[in-house]
């Protein structure tokens, strides 16, 4: 694929959604995924963490916390391909791929979150 | 590199195709690639994240089966390396801003480690209060 024009815009996504997953997280990934599993800390009750989540400020920052990142992995997977396995005629389908699928993941958090 | 002049009858100008475990090579190549893929496990945390949301929305019983799952041994690995890659990814776009962004003071450049700093400091509070909200009990 020729250079896409809009790319400064897919580029401000990536940095963006790089900051959110740099600062943010690390904290969610050990606490949910290493740290609660392995019996280190105790499972929070499960109406507790509804009842956050219901927050309308909880529910903002948990949408950004899905949608920006994933942007950020669509830009940076994106080029590995390009860049790792060199397939140039496979470049349309690797785009479609990465920002379709950050795109239905967004609107997946999205459809989720209000439903609460 | 010198453009070389093209002539009517000259057939393509020979290059050499990289391999494609080019990265495979040095160190600095590996470094970058395992920082690329880190994204990888970005999108892994997204996507538990949204099973795990769905599981909050589908009741206590289906939030106790996503809790048991996240239990099993290789959920554990995987979650374990995939925290390690979010390190990497941390570290290296923290230290990434200095260079983006030089900052300078008195008209001497600040050193990088000083302007990296700050980013360590709001990565500790937001970790902290987050760790709050999630964990506190009342």
């Amino acid at each position: 694929m020729s250079k896409p024009s809009n790319e400064g815009f897919f580029w401000l996504l990536f940095s963006a959604g790089g900051v959110v997953a740099a600062v943010f997280i690390p904290i969610h990934l050990f606490l949910f995924g290493v740290a609660i599993p392995l019996g280190w800390i105790s499972q929070p009750s499960y109406e507790h963490l509804l009842a956050l989540v219901q927050s309308p400020l909880a529910r903002v920052y948990l949408f950004v916390l899905c949608s920006l990142p994933l942007f950020h992995w669509a830009h940076r997977f994106r080029f590995t391909l390009y860049d790792g396995l060199q397939v140039k005629h496979l470049n349309e389908v690797i785009f479609a791929f990465c920002y379709g699928g950050a795109l239905l993941g967004t609107l997946f958090s999205g459809y989720l979150l209000m439903s609460m | 590199m010198t453009m070389q002049p093209s002539t009517e009858f000259h057939p393509r100008w020979y290059r050499t195709r990289v391999s494609t475990y080019w990265w495979m090579g040095s160190w600095r190549y590996l470094k970058f690639i395992l920082r690329e893929l880190s994204s990888v496990a970005v999108a892994w945390f997204v996507v538990m994240t949204l099973f795990q949301l769905r599981a909050l929305l589908n009741g206590p019983d289906a939030y106790a089966r996503f809790t048991h799952r996240l239990q099993s041994p290789w959920m554990i690995a995987l979650n374990v390396i995939a925290f390690c890659f979010l390190l990497l990814h941390t570290i290296t776009w923290f230290n990434l801003a200095p260079r983006a962004m030089p900052v300078r003071f008195g008209g001497k450049r600040v050193p990088e480690f000083l302007v990296a700093a700050p980013n360590y400091g709001l990565w500790v509070v937001a970790s902290a209060g987050i760790a709050w909200f999630v964990l506190r009990t009342s």
